[in-house]
């Protein structure tokens, strides 16, 4: 096969790749976020203590996590089809892309924000200052560098994870891989395949860690 | 002057621990008057950091009651582990400052002193003036736009100070505020407390393991020890308190005999009689010379205090006389026994134990 023929597909597998990844990392912030948080409040020596919430929320990240991504693709068949129409291509596997990566993204929030020094939360109380004013004036703005890195890492853990979206019709560059380089055992598309995801995920490293130099230049060396 | 702006009643706090109970608080009543500077002293675990952070409810007293500046904050606290509306606006009216600071690095100086100003909702220009207003209250004028990572501890903590002023509060919490510094910027810090209580009429209660702190700063202190209150009053006060621990290690005085048939006594300055010069007047009536073996003296509100250890010739039975003369000048006058203290035991371990910052 030549250049000018595995060109289109290789595009075509970049564009859906990337589209999948960043919805599902969208997704996975918008619930991840508030799930981690939930997660540091509600837990002993939390500001909204509550050990049933806790455990319930614990539990439930510990069996997203501990289900392997392959399984959860194909276990939500039936969940996916139900919210987008279908279980094939780019859009369909935004659901389990994000499903996956949701419990993943909320502890890495988890640990983040709990980093955070114990006794700016004390002294935003002592102002005064509530729930509200804690989360998002002292946690959130404290951990997020932390934060950018998660997202850094969920958005690369989701380019491996819609790789192997491609073996059960997902498009983007994994379905690019299984159905020429593995199946048609044309090996410049296995070995293009391979060098774009290297690349991809090392612009994206690259970016995430200038955001945090760029939050850390803000004199943050205590 | 004389109405307590802050009063603890029968203050108990007692933590559940894998089972077991701890015991922080047992029972402190604490009554800290308007415009004084109260510092309250105690080794770690003597229950001092549990009760200033009772004073404004970051812990919830098991018992007693907190009242500040005339509000019953306990009967405002309601059960459950949130902070109610109305705590938390009184909270808004008492500043804290922090032993380790606790600024927010991601925001900048002025940002920081601007926090609790949005809390209380004050709008966005009104914020900015105000905390320039307090920079320059506390001599940070041009580091407004610097993060806390840029500066160094004295300067962080005039941060922490002037960010508990921006609420105007009444009333100053400090935990441990000079522990994390060197003694150079703790005296600074300690002057600017001293300042600001002078020039706002800010009542200060802090607590700390260091007596300099309340040598330098307090008008008042009280010893806390397991959890309890052993001793509190003025300085004054304390002096006059014979056998006071407090004020043995504010005005400690030694120094023995230098021979046999001397009569070794101490004499505490407090009141009026602090302002003559009783020893002179002494040595004159009587016609004696009189050493002073040691001595530790303060000037507080233009008055002498402390203490002073003299030795007189002659044994005690021969100098009732100068001893009696001391007592109608109105000086508290207590011999030195040296049978009590022979040499090898002369020194006593403190009572008080520096302890290192933690």
């Amino acid at each position: 096969m030549t250049w000018s023929e595995m060109q289109p597909l290789l595009s075509q597998g970049i564009i859906d790749t990337l589209y999948m990844v960043l919805w599902s990392t969208l997704v996975s912030v918008a619930v991840g976020l508030p799930l981690g948080v939930l997660l540091v409040l509600t837990d002993k020596g939390g500001l909204l203590r509550n050990v049933a919430v806790n455990k319930v929320v614990g539990v439930v990240v510990n069996i997203g996590r501990s289900l392997p991504f392959i399984v959860l693709l194909i276990a939500l068949i039936p969940f996916t089809t139900l919210v987008v129409g279908t279980f094939i291509g780019p859009s369909a596997m935004i659901v389990p892309l994000a499903i996956g990566a949701i419990p993943f993204f909320a502890r890495l929030v988890e640990t983040a924000v709990r980093e955070v020094d114990h006794g700016l939360v004390e002294a935003a109380q002592a102002m005064g200052g509530g729930v509200p004013t804690v989360v998002f004036k002292v946690l959130l703005p404290q951990a997020l560098p932390s934060l950018i890195s998660s997202v850094t890492t969920t958005f690369i853990v989701l380019i491996g994870y819609s790789a192997m979206a491609g073996a059960v019709g997902g498009g983007g560059l994994g379905s690019v891989a299984i159905s020429y380089g593995y199946q048609r055992f044309e090996t410049q598309f296995m070995l293009a395949t391979v060098v774009i995801l290297v690349l991809l995920v090392t612009v994206v490293q690259l970016l995430g860690d200038a955001a945090v130099r760029l939050l850390a230049r803000r004199g943050r060396t205590s | 002057m004389e109405t307590p702006v802050i009063t603890t009643t029968g203050l108990t706090k007692v933590y559940q621990s894998r089972g077991r109970e701890v015991t922080a608080l047992d029972g402190v009543d604490l009554h800290v008057r308007e415009g004084e500077v109260f510092g309250v002293i105690g080794q770690s675990g003597a229950g001092k950091s549990s009760l200033i952070r009772c004073v404004n409810l970051l812990e919830r007293p098991t018992t007693g009651t907190v009242t500040v500046d005339g509000v019953d904050l306990t009967a405002l606290a309601g059960r459950g582990n949130r902070a109610g509306r109305e705590l938390r606006e009184a909270r808004s009216r008492i500043g804290m400052v922090f032993q380790h600071f606790n600024l927010l690095s991601s925001r900048t100086v002025q940002g920081n002193i601007e926090l609790p100003l949005e809390i209380l909702g004050v709008s966005g220009r009104e914020r900015s003036r105000k905390a320039l207003e307090l920079l320059d209250l506390v001599g940070l004028a041009d580091k407004a736009k610097s993060y806390p990572g840029q500066l160094s501890g004295g300067q962080k903590q005039r941060v922490g100070i002037a960010r508990a002023l921006a609420g105007d509060p009444k009333v100053l919490l400090s935990d441990e505020a000079t522990s994390a510094l060197d003694p150079e910027t703790t005296r600074s810090i300690l002057q600017l407390l001293r300042d600001l209580n002078r020039q706002l009429g800010l009542t200060v209660l802090l607590i700390t393991h260091e007596m300099d702190v309340v040598k330098t700063v307090c008008d008042s202190a009280a010893l806390m020890r397991r959890g309890r209150v052993v001793e509190t009053g003025t300085v004054g006060e304390l002096l006059a308190t014979p056998g006071s621990e407090l004020a043995a290690e504010l005005f400690p005085v030694t120094g023995q005999a230098t021979g046999p048939r001397r009569t070794v006594v101490d004499v505490t300055f407090h009141g009026e009689a602090a302002t003559r010069p009783v020893i002179s007047q002494l040595s004159r009536t009587y016609n004696i010379d009189i050493s002073i073996l040691g001595a530790a003296m303060d000037t507080v509100g233009g008055k002498q205090i402390g203490r002073m250890r003299i030795e007189l010739p002659g044994q005690y039975e021969e100098n009732v006389v100068p001893v009696g003369f001391l007592r109608e000048q109105g000086l508290q006058v207590d011999v030195v026994d040296d049978e009590d203290a022979p040499l090898d035991t002369q020194d006593p371990t403190p009572a008080l134990v520096k302890e290192t910052a933690k």
